[in-house]
């Protein structure tokens, strides 16, 4: 079963796209470029649609999503964790 | 699926063009205007008002896109005649004209000096007529190549980018193939995606223009921006959908232009285009605002990619939603028209995606209503450039 879609194998973040995934969930996801999958378990809950985070972010890093740039950290992720408005922002504007 | 052979029932209008639905509407010159506008439609079963909030004291480039967008609005081919109405004669004279051109039947009716019962009743006379000669217009038989199909997404989330975007884009692939005529925009939302549409235009000069219109658009953002835009791009609804950055939500509406098709030129808001392919179109990334654009460039379907579940709908263009957000379907299903969902359990490749909302856009072609049609959705939002006078 999947858990979360990455799009690329350089990306730092998946999406999540089933309802319910908890912390300790032991959780998989498919990324799309390569046809492959990856297992993360969770250090938070979260919400359908919402990404989690691939790997150990510190402030000031870029997060990698499509293989593209959106944004900087703007507080220490870990691997597992929710990544959302609380800890990454825009660079533009 | 669909080939150079795809045929669809359509509506010849006088000028050539081919539309796929057969509206007669009564049109507002301006905000004055609504009131008698609403009772002819009310008068006249069939015949619909699209009435707004606009048309009075507005100047300059804002005057111009209000008349474009009038104009281009009674022009589209998905409209058979036109009943203007307008406080003023000459104004009213001038959108009456514009829609003129494409050999339509349209009659404009001026309130001043008449009042709103004389002009009402000698409107729903003339709207009476052109109701009863629409009814009578065939659909005829077209090549695909004659369809012009738009593309806008709403209450974007991360499923929109990894779902229902590519699946437009992957339909918008096989369309461009076909010689038809297609169109996106949101011009903010190419923020931080702006290699990416360089790498997709056919030559240096369209990736000029739209970075006129790119920068152009930055610099009223720039103008008016109090910290940065994240209390309304990402919009709260993307935010809770789980969109983060404006780079992110960028990302995912790029995914509509496929991978394949090129873009073939840039167009200003409202701005019809002059040949098939696919063309960028300057515009704002509010939903209603940029469909009501795409309509009044004369684009006769659109593909509506959403994951929290936008429920817009156009007066004249039908609107189809696509969602991959198995949460979204199931709690507002009645909005769908398309589900995907199953690309992201890995049950549904991107090509099954692409031909299921093909499928679904020949069907509301030949005529098939679509949800928003069906659920009476006809949101009409002008684009202002500024106040008026």
């Amino acid at each position: 079963m999947i858990h979360f879609v990455v799009h690329e194998k350089e990306d730092g973040v998946g999406v999540v796209v089933v309802e319910g995934c908890k912390t300790g969930q032991k959780t998989t996801g498919w990324i799309m470029e390569p046809d492959s999958t990856v297992n993360v378990a969770l250090k938070s809950d979260i919400p359908i649609g919402h990404k989690v985070a691939l790997k150990d972010f510190k402030v000031g890093d870029t997060v990698i999503k499509y293989g593209v740039d959106i944004g900087k950290v703007v507080a220490p992720i870990k691997k597992g964790e929710h990544l959302h408005v609380h800890n990454v922002k825009t660079k533009r504007w | 699926m669909i080939d150079k052979k795809t045929k669809f029932w359509g509506y010849r209008r006088e000028n050539g063009r081919v539309g796929v639905r057969n509206h007669v509407i009564i049109l507002p010159v301006d905000d004055l205007s609504n009131a008698a506008a609403e009772a002819v439609a009310n008068n006249i079963k069939g015949a619909m008002a699209i009435p707004h909030p606009y048309g009075r004291l507005q100047f300059g480039a804002d005057l111009d896109l209000h008349f474009r967008t009038l104009i281009g609005t009674g022009s589209n081919p998905n409209v058979a005649a036109v009943i203007v109405i307008g406080i003023e004669d000459q104004w009213t004279k001038k959108v009456v004209d514009g829609i003129a051109a494409t050999g339509k039947p349209v009659i404009g009716f001026g309130i001043e000096g008449h009042g709103d019962h004389q002009t009402i009743m000698h409107a729903s006379a003339a709207a009476k007529k052109y109701l009863q000669a629409a009814s009578e217009i065939h659909r005829v038989e077209c090549p695909i190549s004659e369809l012009w199909i738009s593309t806008k997404c709403g209450e974007s989330d991360t499923t929109s980018g990894c779902g229902a975007n590519p699946t437009v884009g992957n339909a918008f692939d096989k369309l461009y193939a076909l010689k038809t005529t297609l169109v996106f925009g949101e011009t903010s939302e190419i923020t931080g995606g702006e290699a990416i549409l360089e790498a997709r235009c056919r030559t240096p000069k369209v990736w000029k223009d739209f970075m006129f219109m790119f920068d152009r658009y930055q610099a009223m953002i720039e103008r008016h921006k109090t910290s940065d835009l994240s209390d309304s791009q990402p919009t709260k609804g993307n935010i809770a959908g789980g969109l983060t950055t404006i780079e992110e939500k960028a990302l995912g509406n790029i995914q509509k232009i496929g991978r394949k098709c090129k873009i073939d030129g840039v167009l200003d808001k409202a701005e019809m285009p002059t040949s098939s392919g696919l063309w960028f179109m300057d515009s704002s990334s509010a939903a209603a605002e940029m469909v009501t654009l795409c309509a009044a460039a004369g684009y006769v379907v659109h593909l509506f990619p959403t994951g929290q579940g936008n429920v817009i709908g156009n007066p004249i263009l039908p609107v189809i939603k696509v969602c991959a957000n198995p949460k979204t379907v199931r709690l507002m299903g009645e909005h769908v028209d398309v589900d995907t969902s199953g690309l992201l359990r890995r049950e549904m490749t991107m090509d099954d995606a692409g031909d299921a909302l093909l499928d679904c856009m020949m069907r509301t072609v030949n005529g098939r209503l679509t949800s928003a049609e069906a659920l009476g959705h006809r949101e009409f939002v002008m684009t202002r450039l500024y106040e008026s006078a």
